[in-house]
């Protein structure tokens, strides 16, 4: 090996900066194998990501006819839960009476909710904080301190617009893309 | 590398000639536990937890894999195989229950084996490397013990999964698709489940290969000893074979002895009862707890419960979620820093007063910690939790700087013979 270095260095011209021609061509060709590398990466890593039946269950219908105010449902979407509570006006007051400004993640109920259907909350049943599915949907459970939902995993609050009052949750429960297709049915996703 | 009084392999029979001119495999061993690696003639018991380690990894592959045999990772039958084990496949029962306690048993001896390292200093150089493999077999196990959690897809499954992967997405910006990445979906399940198993089964094998680096990275300057002064002449050691295999056969017998009274006789102690019902993606159990060996860590990710924010701004930093996930990865990664922040230059705890008096605090603080991550979340343990999560920073990046300063050490003995015999070491041995 070493005598057929030499031969090359003593043939070869090394220009004025110091490299040689076959320095560039070492460079240039592990430089390429490392793109071929970073190119099969690709597929190996976003095989990882949600699968094309997993995403296909975007969507649901469900008829929320028969909640009355005060009472709440929980159903399944994207494998995760969604809760949909049909607020009373005292509950709907109870939010709108908070200074937005003093919130965690501060957003008003008109803003979470369709416009002439704000007594409709219907949120992710997710805490925000690890996952947990909060208590407070279904009737008898713990609402927590501001008569939303309560996460019992590590005690966070939340208020009747589903908004994190208390607790180590940084966001509001996540409110879905969600949508009236007529005035008794909501299509969620 | 070895002491230049090492015994020599000489193999006697042809056949073993043979085979070391062409593989010394048979050279490499004896060289790595065997007559040819000398040991301080000191080791105590707390010695014994290294090679048990070993043994327990040994455990959890051999009934790990007959596990898969029976075993499948789907969200319908994951459950029910785990109970057709249990109830149907000869001796499956035993060999589950072997390595449900045979996880915990790991921990147990891997912990013992934490906590001698940092009472005898043994972190310290020129053992630096072998802490740092050590902490990063320990990061391994942690991730294979928590997906391994997973895989029977009973409520305490599915919620810890949640819960677990639910920390990514405490990261900004990329930290919810991350989760989604890691998940396979938006929230676990089948894709979930299925690559959780398969990196269950390899992850194993990547300790074992760590392990073989530490084991590697420990000969070169040999096993440190009780005193931690450093061998300086041949009647300073004995060779690891029959000296110490005899001493940890002994202690093997006795962690049998206990890995198999909690198999046979109390086999869920260690578990938690909620993991007897089926996953249910709609309904949390009332207290998520993780398995007993993640408590202080959980305790330590539930302590932050206010945001850090610029005062009477509302500016928020960093959110306590990301505090929470920062604390309890920083507790760990803390411990890469170990070597550099004791500066003492004596390495035995036995010969350091005031550090012993703290490593006994940093002991029982763990303990409370341990105690805090399965409490519920409420006063006065989130209080609690908080104080000793504070101390346990404290230990590390305050109290042991400052004590390996101040510290007026004990005198050492001049060699590790002089320790054991009370003789000082007669330089013609040297």
């Amino acid at each position: 090996m070493a005598t057929v270095e030499q031969a090359e260095s003593m043939t070869e011209t090394v220009a004025e900066d110091g490299v040689r021609r076959r320095d560039f061509i070492h460079i240039a060709a592990v430089s390429w194998a490392g793109v071929g590398a970073a190119a099969v990466a690709l597929p190996l890593l976003n095989q990882m990501g949600a699968s094309a039946d997993v995403r296909a269950l975007a969507s649901i219908e469900v008829d929320v006819a028969a909640i009355e105010p005060g009472q709440a449902i929980k159903t399944s979407w994207r494998k995760q839960p969604v809760f949909i509570r049909n607020l009373t006006p005292a509950e709907v007051a109870d939010a709108n009476k908070v200074a937005v400004g003093t919130l965690r993640d501060p957003q008003t109920l008109a803003e979470r909710t369709k416009p002439g259907k704000e007594n409709w909350l219907v949120t992710m049943g997710v805490c925000t904080h690890l996952g947990c599915v909060p208590l407070g949907a279904a009737a008898g459970e713990v609402k927590g301190e501001f008569g939303g939902y309560f996460c019992p995993c590590h005690g966070s609050h939340y208020d009747t617009a589903g908004r994190i009052r208390k607790g180590p949750a940084p966001l509001n429960l996540q409110v879905p893309e969600f949508a009236f297709i007529s005035d008794t049915v909501v299509k969620i996703g | 590398m070895s002491f230049p009084w090492a015994n020599e392999y000489k193999p006697q029979h042809p056949v073993m000639q043979w085979v070391d001119e062409r593989l010394p495999l048979p050279r490499f061993v004896y060289n790595a536990i065997g007559g040819g690696y000398p040991v301080p003639r000191n080791l105590n018991y707390w010695w014994n937890f290294g090679v048990l380690s070993g043994v327990a990894l040994m455990i959890q592959i051999i009934t790990g894999i007959i596990l898969a045999m029976h075993y499948y990772a789907s969200i319908d039958g994951a459950f029910n195989s785990v109970e057709h084990i249990m109830r149907d496949v000869n001796g499956g029962w035993f060999i589950r229950y072997a390595h449900m306690n045979g996880a915990s048993f790991f921990f147990i001896v891997v912990y013992i084996h934490i906590f001698r390292g940092l009472f005898y200093g043994s972190y310290k150089a020129p053992r630096e490397m072998v802490w740092l493999l050590g902490v990063v077999i320990f990061l391994l196990m942690m991730a294979t013990g928590f997906m391994g959690y997973v895989l029977p897809w009973g409520q305490m499954s599915f919620w810890g999964a949640q819960v677990i992967t639910g920390f990514f997405s405490a990261i900004p910006v990329v930290g919810e698709p991350l989760r989604q990445w890691l998940l396979g979906g938006f929230a676990p399940d089948q894709a979930a489940l299925n690559r959780f198993f398969s990196l269950h089964y390899l992850l194993p094998f990547v300790i074992l290969g760590a392990i073989i680096l530490h084991v590697w990275a420990l000969h070169i300057p040999g096993s440190s000893n009780p005193t931690g002064v450093a061998v300086k002449a041949e009647s300073d050691t004995v060779p690891f074979h029959p000296y110490y295999t005899a001493k940890d056969g002994f202690g093997l017998g006795l962690f049998l002895i206990a890995f198999v009274l909690v198999t046979f006789f109390a086999p869920n102690m260690l578990g938690h009862p909620d993991n007897y019902i089926p996953a249910n993606p709609m309904s949390t159990p009332a207290h998520i707890v993780p398995e007993w060996y993640y408590w202080p860590f959980y305790a330590i990710l539930r302590a932050f419960t206010v945001d850090f924010a610029i005062p009477f701004t509302g500016i928020v930093i960093i959110p306590a979620k990301l505090m929470g996930v920062l604390a309890m990865f920083g507790s760990i990664l803390l411990l890469f820093f170990l070597p550099w922040l004791d500066t003492s230059p004596v390495r035995s705890g036995k010969y350091r007063p005031l550090f012993r008096k703290f490593f006994y605090v940093l002991v029982f603080n763990i303990g409370v910690l341990g105690f805090c991550g399965v409490m519920p979340a409420e006063e006065p343990y989130v209080m609690l939790s908080q104080l000793a999560a504070a101390y346990y920073f404290a230990h590390f990046l305050i109290i042991l700087p400052i004590v390996s300063r101040i510290e007026k050490t004990a005198p050492l003995p001049n060699s590790i013979t002089e320790a054991v015999t009370g003789k000082p070491l007669e330089t013609a041995a040297a």
